[in-house]
């Protein structure tokens, strides 16, 4: 993993991690980067990815074999590359479940060798609320 | 013989606020109904799949669901009774207790209820309520509909769309569409800024380059039984297209994020006075009407941004619906000028043992270095700093009141000032 941030000009990112939404200044400085404008360390933590790796967690929803609910929804139950939302999305858009999952029931394995898996986050096909 | 049931406090819908509203007066020991009108609980929430509810109440990202579902497993250990499939089809009002008329699928009842809690929630704006003009082909679609329709019947709406609005559904549902494999051309914004949260316009548009175009609207849809194209112009500052400035963008689809407009057709049919800032119920800091009684929360009183004030929202209705005061309600009025679009509530009680107060506001420009003041009779009674106010982001302000601060009819006035970021 390399996570040396290599900057040529200052750049403003908005933090994601709360609903705060920080706009954090990241500016060139000696071999990494000075951050301004976060309202908690976890906006460093952010910035720091963001011009390293940025990581992303990922919501979709994916077929069932059910009428009552034709998908439901899941997600990533940790983050995983940005560079690869679109390839786990399209991955999932594959599945096709056929048990009667519940919430935080595991739908995929290390999907696509991402190191999470992906969950279940609905009760939708087990309680008929 | 139709049934009458009798409740203590009956909250109409299920979402967030009503789940929370109905399990706070259930936990304060009054008898609860909640009537839902879908099959299922949970409101909107059922199609927010997406992450990020709850970081306030649970300190979790999690998806619309899971937070529902958090509130909905804590039913069953209540007592709170749970009609579905019901719909309240009229209410009325009797020596100051509310007779509800409600459609089950077990034919008519009536409900007496002593306190009513209205966590109806909002709708949204509709084409025909920004003056989208041209052909009625198939293609135009809210955001929340577009959302339903991939969500819940798991059927992508649009293989190339246009949305015109920066709501946060619009900026979800842009990712939500790419995700899918629709090609989403642009958002398009007709006031120079975006009405969405900043953090969603960083993670649904700029993760999927996806463009935002300020200052342009829809001015023109093309299309026989299904849309073809959608003309956009540019506008001015008075919101009015640009002659010249025309563009046809070929879609399939039109997603309108243009705004969420409180439901209160039940309040109103009551007699409940409306808010023209915030468009849901004045209320006083319990979240009642200026009906004794009657209650709002939600996004019925304001369009929240964060579900979880809407479920302290709720809370706070349900609370107080289970106490109701014994005595009469004095009010001082609660103003702001034209520096906030509206602070909730929008009046306080003289006489209660609370003195914790808390509002909810928006600021109507884009501040830096904000100050809030909130004065009376010209005092200060409270003053707070913000680095950055922005509108679509509301804030939530608790502030000890005494009662002897509030003695005399004259209201309370917020204020803000601040360096504008144009």
């Amino acid at each position: 993993m390399n996570d040396t941030i290599h900057m040529e000009q200052a750049v403003e990112i908005v933090c994601i991690v709360c609903p705060n939404g920080c706009r954090i200044l990241c500016k060139p400085s000696g071999d990494g980067a000075s951050f301004s404008g976060y309202r908690c360390k976890r906006g460093i933590e952010y910035a720091t990815a963001e011009l390293t790796r940025p990581m992303r967690s990922l919501t979709t929803s994916v077929k069932t074999v059910f009428p009552d609910s034709p998908v439901v929804s899941v997600r990533t139950d940790g983050e995983i590359e940005k560079s690869r939302i679109r390839e786990v999305a399209f991955a999932l858009g594959r599945i096709m479940i056929d048990r009667r999952l519940k919430t935080g029931d595991v739908v995929a394995e290390n999907i696509c060798n991402t190191g999470v898996n992906v969950i279940c986050t609905s009760d939708r096909l087990v309680h008929p609320y | 013989m139709i049934e009458t049931l009798t409740f203590d406090v009956t909250v109409v819908g299920a979402g967030p606020a009503g789940l929370a509203a109905a399990l706070e007066a259930d936990a304060q020991g009054a008898k609860t109904l909640l009537i839902e009108r879908e099959a299922r609980l949970g409101g909107i929430l059922k199609q927010c799949i997406h992450d990020g509810f709850g970081l306030v109440r649970f300190g979790e990202k999690l998806s619309g669901p899971e937070y529902a579902e958090r509130f909905m497993e804590q039913l069953p250990k209540s007592k709170v009774t749970v009609f579905t499939l019901s719909f309240v089809s009229k209410i009325e009002r009797e020596d100051g207790v509310n007779i509800l008329t409600l459609v089950t699928r077990d034919g008519i009842r009536l409900i007496r209820t002593r306190s009513l809690v209205l966590a109806t929630g909002c709708r949204e704006r509709t084409s025909r309520q920004i003056g989208v003009h041209g052909r009625h082909c198939a293609g135009v679609f809210t955001a929340g509909t577009a959302q339903y329709y991939t969500n819940i019947l798991g059927k992508l709406p649009t293989k190339r769309c246009v949305i015109l609005g920066s709501g946060d559904i619009g900026l979800i549902m842009a990712r939500r569409l790419t995700l899918e494999g629709a090609k989403v051309v642009g958002v398009f914004e007709a006031k120079p800024t975006p009405s969405g949260l900043t953090r969603n316009i960083s993670q649904c548009l700029w993760d999927f380059d996806i463009p935002l175009h300020t200052s342009k609207t829809v001015t023109r849809v093309f299309g026989e039984a299904r849309m073809s194209a959608v003309e956009i112009a540019s506008v001015d500052d008075c919101m009015c297209p640009v002659a010249g400035t025309e563009e046809i963008i070929p879609c399939d689809a039109l997603i309108l994020s243009v705004g969420l407009i409180p439901e209160n057709e039940l309040a109103e049919s009551i007699g409940v006075p409306i808010d023209p800032k915030t468009k849901g119920a004045l209320v006083d800091e319990r979240n009642e009407t200026l009906v004794s009684g009657v209650f709002a929360c939600g996004n019925a009183l304001h369009v929240n941004d964060l579900v979880d004030y809407v479920s302290e929202s709720g809370e706070t209705a349900g609370k107080h619906a289970a106490h109701p005061l014994p005595i009469q309600r004095n009010l001082v009025p609660v103003e702001c000028d034209a520096s906030l679009l509206y602070v909730v509530p929008q009046r306080l009680n003289q006489n209660t043992e609370d003195t914790e107060r808390v509002f909810f506001f928006r600021s109507s420009a884009d501040l830096d270095n904000a100050t809030l003041t909130v004065t009376r009779n010209g005092q200060t009674l409270f003053s707070k700093k913000y680095a950055h106010l922005r509108p679509p982001e509301m804030e939530r302000l608790s502030v000890h009141l005494k009662s002897d601060q509030l003695a005399g009819a004259e209201p309370v006035c917020f204020h803000l000032e601040g360096s504008r970021n144009e």
